[in-house]
């Protein structure tokens, strides 16, 4: 006989609801043609994680993941879209297309086989009893960690692949406040403080490159390799 | 003294390190404060190796055989590595303030290195590695060349993206933890919990962190940043990043083990031989293709982490205690290929091998350190590579894993005449005249080759006894 399901409360549907949109945005961040839709889907992004957090805290009542939250609002929708925009303010707001490996249908594609992939490799650890919470952030987490490591593989220049990096750290937090979310407090501070530094760093990067080979396209950096001897 | 100083010394020294002051102060106050280090990990090393327990901050800063062992050897390499940087700066067109950039990112980086084995504290250890990536990729990129600059950003862009991995295995390893009713987030408390883990969940944890940090740590598939950024830095930063970063951050992979042997039904130990074995293949492979020296030196690094990871998966005690003798004799050996690959860059202007032709004629003290590095790093006898390999073939042989040793033993073997034929047409060769010779070679890097040069000579031959307790515990601390 199977057990009746118990009913969803309010927080895990919209807590659903948030992951899935969470996704969307990072299928966004692989299909946007421009640096600007990046970043736009990146912060929408953001927001939802910090949506999620702060959702699971309410019942029961986890005053970390306020915490999480606030970070995350604080670090990627305000400190680093301004961070950038003071630092690359031509980078972001360019209006020519991203230079990408594989085209953006056949991209969406391969991201949906990363869902389908995170989904699988995730279901064997979620009983029907592991928490609706866990249910629906592990594996939404997992492929937003995937398709931010495939954005890096096909997108060869230095903005997308920064909201590659990011998207990739959100992807892995989507999953840690629904997992492991009475981690100590330290951890989470000291994780914003290490997404700010990537931020400045790749920043400072960025401009770098730019003054040396007059674009952004590291693709076209490829004069380090092995060769064949004479 | 409290453990905690060997935090607190080179945070200091980097903010004095920004101060305005003239030339040579930032060489000064980093030698000091790595200097400093040194002494204070030699003391917590001496108190371990005693049998004392070193807690900074019970829960977060503690320090056991093996946590000491990686401390000293970052310690050692950094304390020769600062020697070497003054007078290799010095000869290096990089303006005042660049030099002082210099020297305050390189506490901070030492700062990175020396937190990683002294947390305990995973999610903390995870947020050390990241900072080791984030505070050193200006020291990668700081000839500001157009290939530094492409090594630095794949390093940054490789190993954040390992780290992202790796961030969601730790996150899982605490989810395993508590449902298997741990309280404590520590190595011991994960220990103690690891019998009533859910296999799946370690088992998943534990891939995710060997992909992730096997990124930053050099194993294959995710190692092609490696060779670019440890051949493109400079070499005072090549020793520490080939000779010790790798090192630590494989340290992380190798706490986890003893935790998920015990929980039940993983097979771990095939894993950690099968990507061992491939990142050896593979770095063979490149090494017969390498056509500049400091990338020799980078990818035997490869080929070196690999091994350490094989001689993790043959998973006995004794293989275990070869492993931490491998990563004592490597971070040794190859920061010493690095000093002696940088005076080689001074006296002759390239990095190419084929323009460096009788070296041993145009650069006496480059000729010979490049020709003991190399032999060092290969493992020829009777340096302590070549002493630290055989413990772990002999481990491996005594277990009955014949396939997987003769494999070790094929590679190694290959990887020597790899190593060993450039170097030896390098030191020998008749000069062809391309490689223009240099100034004179600065005090400070010859002191430091000199002394590097002892080390790893003295070690081949004979290991102080107080040193080989401590060994006998950093491997006893990866047995179940």
């Amino acid at each position: 006989m199977a057990p009746a399901l118990p009913a969803l409360s309010w927080t895990v549907s919209l807590n659903a609801l948030c992951g899935g949109l969470f996704l969307l945005c990072a299928f966004g961040m692989v299909a946007a043609r421009q640096v600007r839709g990046c970043l736009e889907f990146f912060i929408a992004q953001s927001v939802f994680l910090a949506a999620s957090a702060f959702l699971l805290g309410l019942q029961p009542f986890l005053w970390h993941l306020f915490v999480v939250g606030v970070l995350t609002v604080f670090t990627k929708t305000l400190v680093i879209p301004w961070l950038l925009g003071r630092m690359l303010h031509e980078e972001l707001h360019t209006r020519r297309e991203i230079d990408q490996q594989i085209n953006i249908p056949t991209s969406l594609l391969i991201g949906l086989a990363l869902v389908v992939l995170a989904y699988v490799l995730t279901a064997p650890l979620l009983p029907v009893g592991a928490g609706e919470a866990a249910r629906t952030n592990l594996p939404i987490g997992l492929a937003s960690v995937l398709l931010g490591a495939y954005t890096l593989a096909i997108r060869r220049e230095a903005m997308p692949s920064l909201f590659g990096l990011l998207g990739m750290e959100s992807g892995a937090l989507f999953a840690g406040i629904a997992i492991a979310p009475d981690m100590p407090l330290i951890a989470e501070l000291v994780g914003a403080f290490d997404v700010l530094v990537l931020a400045f760093i790749v920043g400072v990067f960025t401009r770098a490159i730019h003054r040396h080979i007059g674009s952004t396209d590291v693709g076209r950096l490829a004069s380090l390799k092995e060769e064949p001897g004479p | 003294m409290s453990p905690n100083w060997i935090l607190i010394v080179p945070a200091v020294a980097a903010l004095l390190c920004a101060l305005p002051l003239r030339a040579p102060a930032g060489a000064v106050i980093t030698l000091a404060s790595s200097g400093a280090v040194l002494a204070l990990t030699i003391s917590v090393a001496a108190q371990v190796q005693a049998g004392h327990t070193v807690v900074g901050l019970p829960g977060w800063i503690e320090a056991d055989g093996l946590s000491a062992l990686m401390l000293l050897l970052t310690a050692t390499v950094g304390t020769l590595a600062a020697l070497f940087s003054w007078g290799y700066l010095a000869h290096t067109p990089a303006r005042p303030w660049a030099v002082r950039g210099y020297y305050g990112n390189y506490n901070l980086f030492l700062l990175s290195m020396l937190a990683v084995p002294l947390i305990v504290e995973p999610n903390v250890v995870w947020t050390a590695v990241e900072l080791t990536t984030l505070l050193s990729v200006m020291l990668v990129a700081f000839d500001n060349t157009r290939e530094a600059l492409e090594a630095a950003w794949k390093y940054v862009v490789l190993t954040i993206m390992g780290a992202a991995i790796a961030l969601l295995g730790i996150l899982v390893l605490y989810w395993a933890m508590q449902q298997a009713g741990g309280t404590q987030f520590t190595w011991d408390g994960l220990r103690a919990a690891a019998p009533r883990m859910a296999p799946g969940r370690a088992e998943l944890a534990f891939l995710l962190i060997l992909v992730g940090f096997g990124a930053k740590a050099g194993l294959v598939p995710l190692h092609t940043w490696l060779p670019d950024a440890h051949s493109q830095a400079p070499s005072p930063v090549c020793a520490l990043l080939s000779g010790v970063e790798t090192s630590s951050v494989l340290y992380v992979i190798l706490r986890l083990l003893p935790i998920l042997h015990a929980v039940p039904g993983q097979r771990l130990e095939a894993w950690t031989l099968a990507v061992g074995l491939i990142s050896m293949g593979v770095a063979v492979l490149l090494l017969f293709r390498v056509r500049d020296y400091k990338r020799l030196f980078a990818i035997s690094t490869v080929e070196h982490m690999g091994l350490m990871l094989a001689a993790a998966g043959l998973g006995t005690s004794a293989a275990h205690f070869g492993l931490v003798w491998q990563i004592m004799s490597h971070a040794l050996a190859k920061s010493f290929c690095f000093y002696a690959a940088g005076i080689a860059l001074l006296a002759t202007g390239t990095r190419d091998i084929s323009a460096v032709r009788g070296l041993i004629r145009t650069s006496a003290p480059a000729g010979s350190a490049l020709l003991l590095g190399g032999l060092a790093i290969a493992g020829a006898p009777p340096f302590a590579v070549f002493l630290s390999e055989f413990a772990i073939f002999r481990a491996g042989l005594t277990e009955g894993h014949y396939l997987a040793t003769s494999l070790l033993i094929a590679l190694v073997a290959l990887a020597f005449f790899a190593i060993m034929a450039p170097i030896n047409r390098m030191v020998f060769g008749t000069p062809n005249g391309v490689a223009q010779p240099g100034p004179g070679l600065p005090r400070t890097c010859l002191a430091a080759v000199g002394l590097a040069a002892v080390l790893v000579v003295l070690l081949g031959v004979y290991v102080p006894a107080p040193l080989h307790t401590l060994l006998r515990m950093a491997a006893a601390v990866l047995a179940a």
